[in-house]
C-alpha cells in the first residue's frame, strides 16, 4: 500500500459532487457540496459533514444526502457505493488518496445494479436471497452439545477463512457485465405478500453472481456443509447459475475483502461438471 | 389460543443465537433489525471468545478459574450465579460454533488454535483470523437463514423499534416499530419480546462502536418500565486508532500475540522509533506489571497509557495523545498469519504499515458494561434454573434484555474476549425460558383483546413522529450539532479519570443539550427514508441514558474497575519497616471492607415519564466467591494479599453467623 503523499498541495476546500434521488422511480440529479479540507478525512466523515451543512455549494437548502453505513471500518459491507467511477466502501475511501486521483473534486453515485431506495442508499435484499438459493449454511442436527466440529487442517482453514470474510457488499456485482438490475414496481393493489412473492421469483430466476457462487463453494468446502452439496449443485446448474459468468475477472479486481472470486467460480464450474456427469450416469 | 409469537429486537450475536434457539424450540419468530443483521456491530469483533479448554485444563485451568477470572476482572460487582453458567456453557459454545462452520484457526494437528488474552494466564481464547466476530455471526446468521427458509423466522431488516407495548397488567404484548425507507410505523405483537440492540457508545459521540449503538431500543424500554444497571461501567479500551469519523479498535489480540508498548523516554523524541535504542524506550506496562506485563487488564492498561500521555507528558507525538505499540520485532509471516486483519484495518485507515513502523494509539470507548436490569434464579448449587421463565427478563414481564444490552456478567470491567461469549451464551440460554414463559400465558398477544392496545400504541407513536416532522424550520437546533457536543461532554467528564466536579457540570450541560434536543427542526421532512427524523428520535433517547450514566458516576465515591476516581483511590503501603508496613496492610484492609460495604452494589436506575433517572442501588449476590481487593501494580500488594488471606481464612473458620 502507497502511504498518500503528504507533500502535495492541500486545498482549501473541495468538493462533492452526489448523484440524488428522492425515491424509486423519481428522476436523479447531480448536487455539489462543498466542503473544507481537513487531514484523515474519509468519505463517511464527508457525508456527516454535509449532513451537519445540508447546503449545497451555491447555498441552498437541501436534505441530508442519504446513505447507509455501520461498522466504519470495512467489515459490516453497507456503505458500498461509486466513488470517482469505481465502486468501494465508503468507509475506506480517505479523501487524500481520492483527490490525489481527481484533484479538486469526488463525485459519489449509488451502485447501478441495485434498486436505489433514496440518494446513495440502495436495495441489495437479492444478495441475501441469494444466499438462500445456495444454501449458504451448514446443516447441523440441532444445537445442543455435541462435541466439536470436524478436524480441519490448517491448509483447509486458510482455505476456507478468506471466503468467510464475504460482507455482501456488492462490489463484485456492480462491477460485473453479467449480473444486470432486477427492479420491479408495485403493481395497484397488490399486497406485501404478493409483490414479494413476484420479486423473490425475478430474483431467484436471475444471475446468482460471485457473492453467492463463492459462499457455495466454502460451504462445500465444510465437513458438514459438503452434505448438501448435491443441493447446492443443483442450484449452480439451474437458471443464473455459475454458467452465466462470462469470466471477465471484473469481480475479483474490485472485492473489498481480496477474496479469490475467480478460483472459487472455476471451482464452482469444476464442482457443476463432475456432479453433471455423476448425475448422467446414475440415472 | 391463536398461535405464539417472539419478537427479538437486534440481530447481533445475542439477538442471533436466541432467534436460532427458538426456532430450533418450534417457537415462531419475528426478528428486527435497524442494518440487516449480518451487518450488526457484532462483525466488529476482532480478538476471540473465551472458553476453558482441553488444552488449559492440562494446565490446571477449569470452569471455576474462567468464572473466577471473570468476577475478580469484574472487580465483584456482578452477580455470580449467571456469571457461573456462562463459563459452564462456554467449552460447549465454542464446540457449537465450530460445528457451524465457524473458521477457527487450527493447530498444526487440526485442533482450534488458542491464544491469551488480557486478565488472564491461560491460553483460553479461540479466533479465527482476526475477525472472530464477523465469523461468529455469519455463523449465526446463515443458521437464522436456514430457519427463515424454512418459515419459522420472518425478517424485519430496516426497522427501527420505537418502544415495548405493554398491557394493563403491565405484561409486554409486543413492540411498535418503524420502517426506515417507507417510514410505516406498525406494532408488532409479539408474547414476548427479547430486546439485544448492543451497547451505547454514540453517547460518547465517537467510540469504537458501530453507528446503530446508540442505546435507542434500551432507552425507549426503560423509559416504558424497564430498569437500567450499573450505567456509569463504560469500558474505555486502552488500544485505538484515533480518525475523524470513529475511532476504530486495535485489538488486544495485536498485545496478545507480543506487542509491547513503549514511549520514549525523552519526552516528544524526534527520532523514528526505530532508531530509539532499546534502553531509550520506556516499556512502561512492563515495567509497572511484571507479571501481566502488556497482557494487564484493560482498565489498567487504560490507566497506564492516559497516565504516561497526560500525567507524564511522554506522548510520542506533541499534539496529539498517542503510545507506541510495536509489533515490528515479531516475523512478517506470523503478524500476517495470526493478525493480518487488524494490521490491515490500520494500514487502510492511515496508511502506514505497522509491520514496519509501530501503531500509534490511545484509549477510545469501547463496551457498555451497564445495561437494562435483567432478573435470573438461581439454583441450589449456585447456577441458573435452566428454563424458568424468569432468567433475563427486565422489571416488565415478558421483556427479556441480552447480550450487550443487559447488565450482568462483565461487573465493573469486561474481561477480553467474554463479551462473545456472553452474548452468545444469554441469547441460547434465554430460550427455552421464554418459550415455558409464553406457553403459560392465558391469552396470547394475537388475541382481539389486545388489539385495541396495540392500535392506541400505535396512534401514539404516529402522532409524535408526525409532530417531529412539522417542528422543521430554519431557526431550530440542528440535531448532529447537538450530538457532537454530547459527545464532547461525554468524552471530557465520563472516560477514563473522572473528577466530581467535571460530572456535575457535565450534568448541567447535559441537561441543557437534552432541552436544545427538544426543539430540534429537521433539514428533512420526506416522507421516504427519513433519516434526519430517525437520528433526532434517537439522539433524544440518547439523554436519559447519558443522565443516569453521569448521575451514577457522581454518586460513585470510589475505584471500581473502569470507574476510576482519583479523590478516592487506595494508595499502596509506604512503610519499608515489616512491623509497621503489615499495620498498613491491615488498615488497608480494614478500608477496604468499610468501601465494599458502601459501594459493592449495583447502581439501578428508575425512570420518571420525562426520562429523568433515580439512582437507588441493589446487592450483589457474592455468596460463591467471596470478593477479595484487586492488587494489579498496588505497592505492598504480596503483604496486603497476605492480611486479606489470613482474615478470609479467620472468617471461614467461625461457624456461619446467621
Ligand atoms: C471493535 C470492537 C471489537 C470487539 N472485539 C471483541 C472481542 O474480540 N471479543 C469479545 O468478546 N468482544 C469484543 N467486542 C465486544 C462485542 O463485539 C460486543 O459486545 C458484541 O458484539 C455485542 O453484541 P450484541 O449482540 O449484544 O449487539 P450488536 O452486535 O451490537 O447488535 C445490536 C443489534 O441491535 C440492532 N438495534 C440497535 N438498536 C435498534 C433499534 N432501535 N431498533 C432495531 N434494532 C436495533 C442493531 O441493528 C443490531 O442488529 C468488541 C467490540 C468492538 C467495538
Ligand atoms: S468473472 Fe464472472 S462473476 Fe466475475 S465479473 Fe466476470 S462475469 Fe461477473
Ligand atoms: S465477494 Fe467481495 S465484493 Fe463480493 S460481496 Fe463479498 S466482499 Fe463484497
Ligand atoms: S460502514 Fe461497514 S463497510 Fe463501511
Amino acid at each position: 500500500m502507497i502511504a498518500p503523499n503528504k507533500d502535495l498541495a492541500k486545498p482549501a476546500t473541495f468538493d462533492v459532487r452526489v448523484l440524488r434521488q428522492a425515491g424509486p422511480g423519481r428522476e436523479s440529479k447531480w448536487e455539489r457540496f462543498r466542503i473544507p479540507y481537513e487531514p484523515n478525512l474519509n468519505v463517511i466523515s464527508v457525508l456527516q459533514k454535509i449532513a451537519r451543512m445540508a447546503k449545497t455549494a451555491a447555498g441552498e437548502k437541501t436534505a441530508p444526502v442519504a446513505w447507509d453505513c455501520n461498522c466504519l471500518e470495512e467489515v459490516c459491507g453497507a456503505c458500498t457505493m461509486v466513488i470517482n467511477g469505481r465502486v468501494r466502501q465508503s468507509c475506506s475511501a480517505l479523501v487524500d488518496r481520492l483527490l490525489e486521483e481527481k484533484p479538486g473534486e469526488i463525485e459519489l453515485r449509488p451502485m447501478s445494479k441495485f434498486p436505489v431506495l433514496r440518494d446513495l442508499v440502495v436495495d441489495r435484499q437479492r444478495m441475501f436471497r441469494a444466499l438462500e438459493r445456495v444454501d449458504a449454511w451448514v446443516p447441523v442436527d440441532d444445537y445442543l452439545d455435541r462435541g466439536p466440529g470436524p478436524k480441519e487442517s490448517q491448509e483447509a482453514q486458510e482455505g476456507r477463512y478468506p471466503l468467510s470474510e464475504c460482507m455482501t457488499c456488492g462490489c463484485c456485482l456492480e462491477a460485473c457485465p453479467q449480473y444486470t438490475k432486477v427492479e420491479l414496481t408495485r403493481e395497484p393493489g397488490e399486497t406485501d405478500d404478493a409483490f414479494e412473492a413476484r420479486r423473490q421469483a425475478a430474483h431467484d430466476g436471475s444471475f446468482l453472481g460471485a457473492q453467492a457462487i463463492s459462499q457455495a463453494v466454502l460451504f462445500n468446502d465444510h465437513g458438514t456443509g459438503k452434505m448438501l452439496g448435491d443441493e447446492r449443485m443443483e442450484a449452480l446448474m439451474g437458471p443464473g447459475g455459475v454458467h452465466a459468468c462470462g469470466n471477465s475477472q471484473n469481480c475479483v479486481a474490485v472485492c473489498p475483502k481480496e477474496i479469490p472470486l475467480t478460483t472459487s467460480i472455476a471451482r464452482a464450474g469444476r464442482q457443476v461438471t463432475v456432479y453433471s456427469i455423476k448425475k448422467f450416469f446414475d440415472r | 389460543m391463536s398461535e405464539q409469537r417472539v419478537l427479538v429486537v437486534g440481530g447481533g450475536l445475542a439477538g442471533l443465537a436466541c432467534t436460532m434457539k427458538l426456532a430450533e424450540l418450534g417457537v415462531k419468530v419475528d426478528l428486527m433489525s435497524l442494518a440487516p443483521v449480518k451487518r450488526s456491530h457484532s462483525a466488529c469483533a476482532q480478538g476471540g471468545i473465551n472458553s476453558v479448554n482441553g488444552l488449559t485444563r492440562q494446565q490446571g485451568d477449569n470452569e471455576w478459574k474462567h468464572f473466577d477470572d471473570t468476577v475478580y476482572g469484574g472487580d465483584f460487582l456482578q452477580h455470580q450465579p449467571p456469571v457461573k453458567e456462562m463459563t459452564e456453557w462456554a467449552p460447549r459454545i465454542i464446540d457449537l460454533m465450530d460445528r457451524l462452520g465457524v473458521p477457527f484457526n487450527r493447530t498444526q494437528e487440526g485442533f482450534r488454535d488458542q491464544r491469551r488474552f488480557g486478565g488472564t494466564l491461560y491460553k483460553r481464547t479461540a479466533f479465527a483470523g482476526a475477525t472472530t466476530g464477523q465469523q461468529l455471526l455469519y455463523g449465526l446468521d446463515e443458521q437464522v437463514r436456514r430457519r427463515k427458509a424454512e418459515g419459522l423466522v420472518s425478517m424485519y431488516e430496516g426497522w427501527d423499534f420505537l418502544g415495548p407495548v405493554v398491557d394493563d397488567q403491565g405484561r409486554c404484548r409486543g413492540a411498535v416499530a418503524q420502517n426506515l425507507v417507507t417510514m410505516q410505523i406498525r406494532t408488532f405483537k409479539a408474547d414476548a419480546v427479547v430486546v439485544a440492540s448492543g451497547g451505547c457508545g454514540l453517547l460518547y459521540g465517537r467510540s469504537t462502536m458501530s453507528m446503530a449503538c446508540n442505546g435507542s431500543a434500551v432507552s425507549r424500554c426503560v423509559q416504558s418500565g424497564a430498569k437500567y444497571g450499573n450505567g456509569e461501567f463504560i469500558q474505555v479500551h486502552p488500544t485505538a486508532i484515533p480518525g475523524a469519523d470513529k475511532l476504530r479498535l486495535m485489538s488486544e489480540s495485536a498485545r496478545g500475540e507480543g506487542g509491547r508498548v513503549w514511549v520514549p523516554r525523552t519526552p516528544q523524541d524526534s527520532r523514528a522509533a526505530a532508531d530509539i535504542p532499546d534502553d531509550e524506550r520506556y516499556y512502561f506496562l512492563e515495567e509497572r506489571y511484571p507479571e501481566y506485563g502488556n497482557l494487564v487488564p484493560r482498565d489498567i492498561a487504560t490507566r497506564e497509557i492516559f497516565d504516561v500521555c497526560v500525567n507524564d507528558g511522554l506522548s510520542v507525538e506533541s499534539g496529539k495523545q498517542c503510545v507506541y505499540l510495536d509489533l515490528t520485532h515479531i516475523e512478517r509471516s506470523e503478524l500476517d498469519r495470526k493478525l493480518g486483519g487488524i494490521l490491515n484495518i490500520y494500514e487502510k485507515f492511515t496508511g502506514e504499515n505497522p509491520r514496519d513502523f509501530p501503531m500509534k494509539i490511545f484509549p477510545a470507548v469501547h463496551y457498555s458494561m451497564g445495561g437494562m436490569w435483567a432478573d435470573y434464579v438461581r439454583t441450589a448449587e449456585g447456577g441458573l434454573d435452566p428454563g424458568n421463565p424468569v432468567n433475563q427478563q427486565t422489571h416488565v414481564p415478558g421483556l427479556y434484555a441480552i447480550g450487550e444490552c443487559d447488565y450482568h456478567y462483565h461487573g465493573g470491567n469486561r474481561l477480553g474476549a467474554n463479551s462473545l461469549l456472553s452474548c452468545i451464551f444469554t441469547g441460547l440460554f434465554v430460550a427455552p425460558g421464554v418459550k415455558a414463559g409464553i406457553e403459560s400465558l392465558g391469552a396470547g398477544a394475537t388475541d382481539e383483546q389486545f388489539d385495541t392496545l396495540h392500535q392506541k400504541t400505535l396512534a401514539a407513536k404516529q402522532a409524535e413522529h408526525d409532530a417531529l416532522l412539522k417542528q422543521a424550520g430554519d431557526d431550530g437546533e440542528n440535531p448532529y450539532e447537538i450530538h457532537h457536543l454530547l459527545g464532547e461532554e461525554m468524552t471530557k467528564a465520563a472516560t477514563v479519570v473522572r473528577r466530581n466536579d467535571q460530572i456535575e457540570a457535565a450534568l448541567g450541560v447535559v441537561n441543557d443539550l437534552g432541552e436544545r434536543a427538544k426543539r430540534c427542526s429537521l433539514s428533512d421532512t420526506d416522507a421516504w427514508t427519513n433519516q434526519n427524523v430517525v437520528f433526532t428520535k434517537s439522539l433524544r433517547d440518547m439523554f436519559p441514558l447519558a443522565k443516569a450514566l453521569l448521575k451514577g458516576a457522581l454518586a460513585r465515591d470510589e475505584c471500581r474497575g473502569a470507574h476510576f476516581k482519583p479523590d478516592f483511590t487506595m494508595p499502596g503501603l509506604t512503610s519499608e519497616e515489616p512491623a509497621e508496613r503489615r499495620r498498613q496492610a491491615e488498615s488497608w484492609c480494614d478500608a477496604f471492607e468499610e468501601k465494599n460495604k458502601k459501594w459493592l452494589k449495583s447502581t439501578i436506575a428508575t425512570f420518571d415519564d420525562a426520562g429523568e433517572p433515580t439512582i437507588s442501588y441493589e446487592e450483589v449476590d457474592t455468596s460463591l466467591i467471596p470478593p477479595r481487593p484487586r492488587l494489579y501494580g498496588l505497592v505492598g500488594a504480596e503483604m496486603i494479599e497476605e492480611v486479606w488471606k489470613e482474615r478470609q481464612a479467620v472468617k471461614e473458620a467461625e461457624p456461619a453467623a446467621v
